[in-house]
């Protein structure tokens, strides 16, 4: 790690004041910037203390809820309105890292968390266009079953790692954001770039710019939902294949549906095409599979995670198919 | 604004580099918390901040200034061991034992998640104020602290022996 300076921020006009260079970096619970500094991914001169800023969570006037960016994960998934509005948000926040982890991990810093991608960390064996634009990739000819299907580019096939910020998708979560020219918001979902050929520029985000909450619109009517993760081991591991998804039925008739995936795409996949496949469908499993279909019509899988394709396929009629029948999250 | 460590006032380190768990062993001589993967994948280094159970390895010691830690060493009471550390020991709890300070400092801030209502990703109802204390919330919630020697068993033994009987 090289030297570096710290400070602490009086708050986000102070912080954001003070990381206009390209050097500096937030600092929230350290749960992945200081493993990337150790491992000299990321080399920041100055670190900018974001965990004194505002983690309260609290009701907004539309009837959802504004979560502070420095609040820690378990806060969230523990919080009674989220457990009872966006269960799907709960058990996603706990389906991800370790309870210590999530103890000290920031809903900011869970948002702009970088790939796990075993070529992007390797910084004296591998090339990585992440790391170092046009430096070619060693991952879409290497070792890639945990890589993406869905939203790659010849560039970079790593995926985005979060279990929070599939459901955040499926919510329609909206990201507040603060620079030096003022506030702004962006839609979660419009949050995180496709690599295309800059893999290296993962958000919207300007330099400098610093997320201060994310807010859930008010909760959908009689829906129900849940996020299932499936991995190589039960517990402590990144997802394979995730998903994030609401039901709105009437009777047997799906009035409207809210997917996400997770662990098959470079970003948080939200799918869009599976939901206007079920909307007006009879709650089938057929119907289900058509959805899904139509969602991984796109997938392009590398020699190392074919299998993601049917595993996704099996994972989201699974969950549908849960969701209809009322069985067991 | 120093750390309390264990009870005692320490000035945090000048160097922002130094991680809670270097500066625990390299600058206190606090062995107990181990450093296994320095990289949080194995937990070995969990240690106590404000009774929330943390990784140490993963944690700037500079960003805890005026927070409370505590680490195996604080567990001990008037001479004698922690409950769970003596029920570590009655139910084979070890072998190695390099895991064990960061099962142990885990273990104890699971039951005060618990407490708390903290859901799990195994927890059937998010929604339940309440969470039950039993062997797969146990097992998923000590997930993050794994055991090379496969004491599993043992260790689930010894928490459930220490706070099932107490209703947590």
């Amino acid at each position: 790690m090289i030297e570096l300076t710290y400070s602490r921020a009086a708050d986000a006009a102070d912080a954001v004041s003070r990381a206009a260079d390209g050097h500096t970096r937030y600092l929230g619970g350290g749960t992945n910037l200081v493993d990337l500094m150790r491992e000299t991914v990321e080399t920041p001169s100055a670190l900018i203390d974001v965990t004194g800023l505002s983690g309260e969570i609290a009701p907004t006037a539309g009837g959802g809820l504004m979560i502070g960016a420095a609040a820690r994960n378990t806060a969230v998934a523990e919080h009674e309105t989220v457990r009872s509005n966006y269960p799907m948000l709960a058990r996603a926040i706990v389906a991800g890292a370790s309870a210590q982890i999530r103890n000290m991990a920031t809903v900011g810093g869970n948002l702009l968390q970088r790939t796990r991608c075993t070529y992007f960390y390797d910084t004296d064996g591998s090339r990585c266009n992440k790391r170092v634009p046009g430096e070619g990739c060693d991952a879409i000819e290497g070792f890639n079953r945990m890589h993406a299907i869905l939203g790659a580019s010849p560039a970079c096939a790593a995926t985005h790692p979060s279990d929070m910020c599939v459901a955040l998708a499926a919510l329609d979560a909206v990201v507040h954001v603060r620079g030096v020219s003022g506030e702004r918001t962006v839609d979660l979902c419009d949050l995180h770039r496709l690599p295309g050929d800059r893999p290296d520029i993962e958000t919207e985000l300007e330099p400098g710019e610093l997320i201060t909450a994310v807010e859930l619109p008010a909760p959908g009517r009689g829906e129900r939902s849940t996020y299932r993760k499936v991995r190589d081991r039960s517990s402590y591991a990144f997802a394979l294949v995730s998903v994030a998804a609401a039901l709105e039925l009437d009777g047997d008739v799906i009035v409207s549906a809210r997917v996400a995936l997770g662990g098959i795409a470079t970003k948080p996949w939200r799918a869009r095409r599976a939901e206007e496949a079920l909307r007006g469908q009879p709650a089938t499993e057929s119907a289900f599979g058509t959805a899904a279909d139509a969602e991984l019509a796109d997938a392009r899988p590398l020699a190392g995670n074919a299998f993601k394709v049917e595993l996704a396929r099996r994972t989201l009629v699974a969950v549908l198919q849960q969701l209809t029948d009322g069985g067991r999250p | 604004m120093p750390m309390i460590i264990n009870g005692r006032e320490t000035p945090v380190p000048t160097d922002a580099r130094v991680s809670l768990l270097d500066f625990l062993r390299e600058h206190l001589e606090l062995y107990g918390t181990k450093k296994g993967c320095n990289q949080g994948a194995c937990g070995a280094c969990t240690v106590l901040v404000d009774g929330e159970r943390v990784l140490s390895c993963l944690a700037l010691a500079v960003q805890y200034e005026g927070r409370g830690v505590t680490t195996i060493e604080g567990l001990a009471r008037d001479g004698g061991l922690h409950p769970l550390q003596q029920a570590f020991i009655d139910h084979d709890g070890f072998q190695c034992g390099y895991c064990t300070p960061g099962q142990i400092c885990s273990a104890v801030g699971m039951v005060e998640e618990l407490r708390r209502g903290v859901p799990s990703y195994v927890t059937d109802d998010v929604t339940a104020a309440e969470v039950p204390f039993d062997h797969d919330e146990l097992r998923e919630r000590m997930s993050g602290n794994l055991c090379r020697c496969g004491a599993y068993n043992g260790i689930v033994d010894a928490i459930g022996a220490v706070y099932a009987e107490q209703g947590t």
